[in-house]
Order: structure tokens, then C-alpha cells, then sequence
């Protein structure tokens, strides 16, 4: 463990009793969790390496009780951690020892489904299936799609900017929400955006997306719904290589084929995931595309067909066209759980850096030499389509030096990301995880514009703090 | 060329040398006016300065990776050069970007990239497609404390830090100068098919619009314009049509663009869609849309208004009631182009009252000077938006010398 949480606030941890009681008071009908063991189920996220546990944690149902316990923190000089489902892999999520677990796992409803603007306002702690799960009726989806899908909040997506697999078509959270009700850490709320497209006035909705609950707290969204298409259907490609198969999906795109999906899994990964799901993935290739198409039975034909004829020009080992809707399933589930295959085998630490799609095989060579160097194994999946890479290294969790070596390791392999011309993250956020690592894609400049917009929504850094920009980095004055 | 005064006109031609001349504004408290080649200087209130900065020497595509969808632009490159690049590789710019030069007297194409971006105007396929903040991948800017900054990248993903690029958009020039701009762009178009109904009421038409869109068809376009408007239109059977005229694009390659269409017509039968364009019928009438024609070549005062499919015909006859008005539905009724008679305030009274009881904003794109400076031009703000407004602002150009009071008086 490298990374260090802010000094606690004395102050404030001396005051606990006090601010714990004052709490209860002002919003009764929340569930406020202050002994050890219930507050222990919130110490951490899915950077487990990481563990705090919080002054109290507090579990509100509405946006005025939102609002009444943010005025209330703002106060009283509390800091305050934003919560949905905890799935966070860069410990945006991870609690600090003077501040109050804010968490919006109660607000799930579906407050309204609007066909004519196809869109529907939800609360923040909806899960992403959710709402696609409530809106499936009238023959419409929510395009994200994250792994953690299942479980993962709308409004940690919204803090994450989440992508997922089938971005690659319909785009990420911020082309996803149309707007949001926020509370301000004073406890004011504000609406921005809603019903109509494009707020009037500056686009604080893209500052808020991807924030990583650091301007405010998403308490509602109006999200954008899609059409669900007359079909889809992957086709399988596996390669001997991973450069047939980078400068396969290079093509495709080339062609004027934007495919939904193109995911990429080396041979470490799709041997894991066979073996936990028997997707029916070739075990005898070196990388593996699923590249997904959607319309209607020609239309999708006629795309395979196309994608078929492009990829035979990279001596693809393998090209299997999924049959069926089972088979389509079986290929996804299959994808979707290789997170949790791996990690049955083997604690890993999962990167999130993104590349240029031309440096794909200059990076998974690279990647793979770090890994190496640090000898550790890796295994790679990722959104090839978009050169977000989601490099897996697999390490010792109980062994604090291999926790130290991971870190080290996965922090060359993002610079290396940087380097290539893409990006410390693409869709997991920053969080502690990174925070140090800022000043390798940015300038003294650029990070203090960042953060004065933090001061201009949050000027005491009160919310989610210790989280994207460096520790030492101090609101300028 | 633009033809505005040269008078402290300044042109520079790097992001240092723009950052030098902002900077010694600051320490002279000089605003400027902030613009490309000046195409839509005469959208927002008149910003009043002597001195301009223009990024229109700042020319050239510096990156163009087809194959990974991502084109890096100088921000003074003009839209028209964007174009010719992108369709030399069947590739084109998502969002569709209305061109407003032509309904302000310029011409066609002659709008910079960065000025696209800097007012975040998008056209007909934004409906589908997303708009022109959803297409930026990345800046590099001047703030107004005359720092270079930069925000996100050329890669299709970045949660590294907050979103400065996007923020950008759409700010008119008065955070900080966009200096280079990284965008995704995506194959264009092959095949395109239009149906065309004739002679449907406002609120039918608008129905017919947001039905199509409900289906799994991609439908990429869906416009509806008072028969007034249809007449300034080139092909024939829609100028001389005589009544309103409802328009529906679907895009693909070709067999599918064809199989869309024959859906479409099932389920807009009972709207008896008359007219089917082909993909050379359907871009010049895109285009003409895109172009405003319908606006060209007159005065008249022009809103542009965000609403709801829903409540669209609504606002629109409950206009009509009070002025006399011409609308062009775009976005399926999402959005209204709606031309008012030259009275002193645009009907901005009858226009603000309007929308405060349905919901959503108008701007002002098209008025005299005079009505410019004495009416909000911009939907004006709760207080509490307003105040993060100015907040926002002080944090990107504390002095408040770029593009003073264009979007709102005093900021």
C-alpha cells in the first residue's frame, strides 16, 4: 500500500459522538449506521487493497435528506464520501476516517418514463440493468453497459463517466444523460439539464460527469433511452497474433464498419473464461475479437459478411459466427465474467488506461514485458474498439510486497499508455488509485484549472477529497 | 474573408503567441472579443471591446487517423477544410453542424472548427447522434490568465480529470480561447432515403416525427416546417407544395437504407408519406436544412429553441396566438427554429413567458444590434445556476476580459 489518505481532521474525530447524534436528529427517517461492524461493510470498495473506516455512514432516501445532511457536514466542517454500490476499481469510493459514508444504495426509483423524449428520470441508486430492466416494456435500453452493470449505481456511473462494451456504437455516460439534480455540498439543489437536449448556458453537465462525486452529489438523472434493435449478433475471430488482430480491428473501422462491440481477450483470458463458462471460445488462438453487430437478420448478415471478408485478410485462425441467441448470450456471459473468472484463480489488480487503436500491439508487447519485469502474469480484455485496455495483473494479495510490485508495475504500464498518446484512465476514474500518477498526462496549469472548478462547486474541499488530484496538490488560492 | 473591421484586430498564429496577448490583456484589463473568421459575431449580446482576437491564422489538421475515428484540428481551420479532409475517407462529422454563416450573411463553410465547438451548434442527425460537445475529445486552450491548458486527449475514452474540453463547448469564448480541438469522428453515410408528408397540422407532424423515432430503424433526421418556410426549399415538389412539409431520413449502406424506408412507410402509413428522395435528393435537402436556407436572405428575427417533443406545437401555437411566427421542428420536435416579426425585443416577452411554462430554453440567433443589446440573448438562469455561472467563470478568466458580457450582461 502506497498511497496515503489526508490526515484526519482531529477536530472532527474528537467531535464524532456529537456529530453522529446531531445526524440522527436531523434526518430520522435515514438509515445511519455507526457501530463498527455495520460501518466495516463500507470500509472499502473494489480496490479492496485500500481500507478506512468512515466517522458513521448514513443512507438517505430522498434529495432533501441529501441536502439536509450535506448543509449540515458543510457546517460542521465534515467531509463527506459519496457511495452507490462500492464497485469502484480506483477506491473513488473509499472512505477517509473523519468523513461521513454517503450512500444512495435506497434511492432506486423509477420516477418516470417519458416515450415521446425517450428518456426516464430515475434516482441515483438505481442499478445500471435497472433501468434498462424498467424500460425493457416499451422496447427500449440504456446503452452503458459496465461490467459491474448488475450491481453498480447510475450515479457512480455518472461519477465515472462509465463506458462498457457496447459504447463503442451508443457512447458513454456523458452522451448517455440528459440531466441531473445535484446537491451542492451547502445543500443547495440544482437541476441542470432535464427533459430537453442541450442545457442552455455552460455544460455543467459534462463537469459534473466524470467527476467522481467531487463537485456534488447526484441525487436524480434523466438518462437517455435507445430503441432496442431488431437484433444482434457477435461473430467470433481468434488470431495467432495479437498485431493480426489489433490491425484487424483497425480495418473494420477503416472500412466504414462501426461495429456495437469489438472485445479483445489475449490467450491468458479466454482460457480463464472457457473454463468458468464454456462460451465456446477457441483455445488454440493467441488473441480473440467479439465484434457485434446490430439491425435486422440481412442487415446484421450483411455486416458479418463484410467484417468476415475484412478479417480474412488478417489469417484469422478462427471465424465463428454466432448461430443463435443462445449462442450470442453464452459468447457475452462469457466476456462479462471474465472479471470474476480471473479472480477466482488469482487476486489481480485491473488497469484502465486507454491507447491510441494504431499502438495496440506496440502496447500489449510493452505491457507485456513490464509484466515481466515485475514477474508477474497478465491477462488482457478490453474494449478494442476504442483502445481502452483493461490490462489484468495477477498478484499475491496477501503478500504486502507483491501488493507494492502490482502497483509499481501498473503504474509503468499507464505511463506507457500516456506516452503511447492515451490516457491514465478511460472509464474507471481516478480515485486514490492514480492520483499521483496526474501529473504524467498534465501540467501544473491544466491541473489547477481542474481544481478550480473544485473550489468553484466545493470551496472547502469537503467533498470525496484525497481522490483525483494529488495529495499535495492545494487549492490555489 | 469576413470583412470586420481590422482595426486591434490580432491574428496570432501559436498557442504562445495567443497566450502572450492574452496575458498582456489581463495586465491592461483589455476585453476582447473572441472569434474565428467572425461568422457568428453577431450572435450574443455585442461584446463591445476595441480590441479582437482571432484564432482564424491558427489553420491546419495537425492529426487524421481514419482508422481510429479521431481527427485533431487548429481551431481556426474552417469547417468547409474539415469536410473536404473527412470525405476524401468517407468519413464525416456526426453531429451534423448547422452552418449559420449563410442566415448572417456569410458564406457557407466559412465558420472555424473552434467556432463550431465554441457554440456547440448541432444539426439534424444530433437527435440520434449526440451533439457537437458529445463528439470532443480533447482541447488545448488559452484560459484567460493567459495559460496554455489542455483537457482530455485523442483517445476515445478519458475519465482522467474533469471534462474541461466539453465544458469549453458551448461557452462562446468566454472561459478560454480553444486553440486545438481532438475529435471523434465516424464513416459517413452511404445511402440515405427521405419520406416526405405533405400538408400535416403542426401537431400531427411533430407526432409523425417522434413515432419514427420510435423505432429500431436509426432514424437519423426528422424535420417538420410550416408551408412558408417549405417554399424557400429548391426541390420542386416540396417549394411548390404549398402546405407544411414533414421530413424523415434513414442512413446506412445501401440495402439497409432502402429496407429502413419500406419499414418506415408501414408505420407511417396513415401520415402518407408522398415522396421518397434518394440519397442526391435526400443531401441536397439535408444540406438545405443544415444551411438554414428557408432563413436565408431576409432580417426577420430568428430563435432558436430547445423544448420537448411533446410541448413543441404547443409553444408554437401558443406563439402564433400572440405573433405572427414561421417555425422549422428539428430534433423530432426537440428543437424549433422559429422566425418572429421585426418588433423591438424579437418577441422575446411573448418567447420567454412561452417557455417558462413548458419547459426548456431559447436563444436569440438573429436580431438587430440594437435589440441585441437590450434584450437577454441567452435563456436566462435560475439564480442559483447563475451564480455557479459566474463562479465558473472567474475560475477560467478572473479578469472577465474574454468575450465580456456576450453571454450574459455583467459577466
Amino acid at each position: 500500500m502506497s498511497l496515503a489518505l489526508p490526515d484526519p481532521d482531529r477536530a472532527v474525530l474528537a467531535r464524532r459522538d456529537d456529530i453522529v447524534n446531531q445526524l440522527a436528529t436531523l434526518v430520522p427517517e435515514a438509515i445511519l449506521i455507526t457501530d463498527e461492524e455495520g460501518r466495516r461493510t463500507f470500509e472499502t470498495d473494489a480496490l479492496t487493497a485500500y481500507r478506512c473506516l468512515p466517522l458513521a455512514v448514513v443512507l438517505p432516501s430522498s434529495t432533501e435528506e441529501v441536502s439536509r445532511i450535506l448543509r449540515f457536514c458543510h457546517e460542521n466542517h465534515v467531509k463527506v464520501v459519496p457511495r452507490g454500490a462500492g464497485t469502484s476499481l480506483a477506491g473513488g469510493a473509499l472512505p477517509l476516517e473523519d468523513a461521513i459514508v454517503l450512500c444512495l444504495s435506497r434511492m432506486t426509483k423509477v420516477l418516470a418514463i417519458d416515450v415521446a423524449t425517450r428518456t426516464a428520470r430515475v434516482e441515483a441508486g438505481i442499478t445500471n440493468t435497472g433501468i434498462t430492466q424498467a424500460v425493457a416494456a416499451q422496447g427500449f435500453f440504456y446503452a452503458p453497459d459496465p461490467s459491474s452493470q448488475i450491481a453498480c449505481t447510475l450515479g457512480g456511473n455518472v461519477a465515472t463517466n462509465s463506458g462498457g462494451a457496447h459504447c463503442l456504437k451508443y457512447g458513454v455516460t456523458v452522451n448517455n444523460v440528459q440531466g441531473v439534480r445535484l446537491v451542492l455540498m451547502d445543500g443547495e439543489i440544482v437541476d441542470i439539464g432535464g427533459d430537453h437536449l442541450d442545457a442552455s448556458g455552460y455544460d455543467f453537465l459534462a463537469l459534473i460527469v466524470g467527476s467522481e462525486g467531487q463537485l456534488g452529489v447526484v441525487t436524480e438523472a434523466t438518462v437517455r433511452l435507445i430503441k432496442v434493435p431488431e437484433g444482434a449478433r457477435p461473430v467470433l475471430l481468434g488470431f495467432d497474433t495479437t498485431e493480426a488482430a489489433a490491425s484487424c480491428v483497425g480495418a473494420i473501422i477503416a472500412a466504414g464498419i462501426v461495429p456495437v462491440a469489438i472485445e479483445f481477450m489475449d490467450r491468458p483470458a479466454i482460457h480463464v473464461c472457457e473454463h468458468f463458462v464454456a462460451a465456446g471460445y477457441p483455445l488454440d488462438v493467441e488473441a480473440l475479437l467479439i465484434v457485434e453487430v446490430e439491425g435486422s437478420d440481412d442487415e446484421i448478415e450483411y455486416l458479418l459478411e463484410k467484417i468476415e471478408e475484412i478479417a480474412r485478410d488478417h489469417n484469422p485462425a478462427t471465424v465463428r459466427r454466432s448461430q443463435n441467441a443462445e449462442e450470442s448470450a453464452l459468447i457475452w456471459k462469457g466476456r462479462k465474467a471474465a472479471f470474476g473468472a480471473i479472480g477466482q484463480l488469482s487476486d489481480y489488480y485491473c488497469m484502465d488506461g486507454v491507447i491510441p487503436l494504431s499502438k495496440l500491439p506496440k502496447a500489449l508487447d510493452e505491457i507485456g514485458w513490464i509484466c515481466r519485469k515485475y514477474r508477474f502474469d497478465v491477462a488482457n480484455i478490453f474494449h478494442a474498439g476504442d483502445g481502452n485496455l483493461h490490462p489484468l495483473i495477477l498478484y499475491n494479495a496477501n503478500d504486502p510486497l507483491q501488493l507494492e510490485r502490482a502497483e509499481q508495475c501498473g503504474a509503468e504500464i499507464l505511463k506507457l499508455c500516456v506516452e503511447l498518446g492515451g490516457c491514465l484512465t478511460g472509464e474507471h476514474g481516478v480515485g486514490i488509485e492514480k492520483r499521483e500518477l496526474m501529473y504524467v498526462q498534465y501540467s501544473d496549469a491544466d491541473l489547477e484549472q481542474q481544481m478550480r472548478i473544485k473550489t468553484v462547486f466545493d470551496p472547502e474541499w469537503l467533498l470525496n477529497p484525497g481522490k483525483v488530484f494529488p495529495l499535495e496538490g492545494r487549492p490555489p488560492q | 474573408m469576413t470583412g470586420h473591421m481590422r482595426l486591434g484586430f490580432h491574428a496570432p498564429e501559436t498557442a504562445e503567441e495567443l497566450a502572450h496577448l492574452v496575458a498582456e490583456a489581463v495586465d491592461t484589463r483589455t476585453p476582447l472579443e473572441v472569434m474565428g473568421r467572425g461568422t457568428k459575431r453577431e450572435i450574443g449580446r455585442p461584446v463591445g471591446s476595441g480590441s479582437v482576437v482571432s484564432t482564424e491564422r491558427m489553420v491546419g489538421v495537425p492529426l487524421y487517423e481514419p482508422s481510429e475515428l479521431v481527427l485533431v484540428a487548429q481551431a481556426g481551420t474552417p469547417l468547409r477544410q474539415i469536410e473536404t479532409v473527412l470525405a476524401e475517407n468517407e468519413q464525416e462529422l456526426p453531429f451534423e453542424p448547422v452552418d449559420l454563416g449563410p442566415i448572417l450573411g456569410y458564406g457557407p463553410g466559412e465558420a472555424t472548427i473552434g467556432g463550431v465547438i465554441a457554440t456547440n451548434i448541432s444539426g439534424s442527425r444530433r437527435v440520434i447522434a449526440g451533439a457537437a460537445r458529445d463528439y470532443v475529445l480533447g482541447v488545448k486552450a488559452v484560459n484567460g490568465r493567459g495559460e496554455i491548458i489542455k483537457a482530455g486527449g485523442r483517445v476515445m475514452k478519458n475519465v482522467t480529470g474533469y471534462d474541461v474540453g466539453r465544458v469549453l463547448a458551448g461557452s462562446w469564448g468566454t472561459l478560454a480561447i480553444m486553440t486545438e480541438i481532438s475529435l471523434k469522428v465516424l464513416p459517413a453515410q452511404r445511402e440515405i432515403r427521405t419520406l416526405i408528408c405533405f400538408g400535416l397540422p403542426d401537431p400531427t407532424g411533430v407526432e409523425a416525427l417522434w413515432l419514427a423515432m420510435d423505432t429500431p430503424f436509426a432514424v437519423s433526421g426528422t424535420v417538420h416546417m410550416h408551408a412558408g418556410l417549405a417554399k424557400g426549399l429548391s426541390h420542386p415538389d416540396i417549394s411548390g407544395a404549398g402546405v407544411s412539409v414533414t421530413a424523415i431520413r434513414v442512413e446506412n449502406f445501401p440495402a439497409s437504407a432502402r429496407y429502413r424506408a419500406s419499414r418506415l412507410k408501414q408505420v407511417l402509413a396513415a401520415y402518407e408519406p408522398a415522396l421518397e428522395l434518394d440519397t442526391m435528393g435526400s443531401r441536397a435537402f439535408w444540406e438545405e436544412i443544415r444551411t438554414l436556407k428557408m432563413f436565408q436572405g431576409t432580417k426577420a428575427p430568428l430563435w432558436r429553441i430547445s423544448t420537448t417533443p411533446a410541448g413543441a406545437s404547443k409553444l408554437v401555437a401558443g406563439l402564433a396566438r400572440k405573433i405572427e411566427v414561421r417555425a422549422l421542428y428539428d430534433w423530432s420536435g426537440g428543437l424549433v427554429w422559429l422566425e418572429t416579426p421585426p418588433l423591438s425585443d424579437a418577441g422575446a416577452v411573448e418567447v420567454r413567458r412561452t417557455i417558462a411554462e413548458l419547459g426548456g430554453h431559447a436563444t436569440l440567433v438573429r436580431a438587430e444590434a440594437s435589440t441585441r443589446g437590450a434584450i437577454d440573448i441567452f435563456q436566462p438562469l435560475d439564480p442559483l445556476l447563475m451564480a455557479l455561472t459566474a463562479k465558473l467563470k472567474q475560475a477560467f478568466d478572473p479578469a472577465g476580459i474574454l468575450n465580456p458580457g456576450r453571454m450574459y450582461q455583467g459577466l
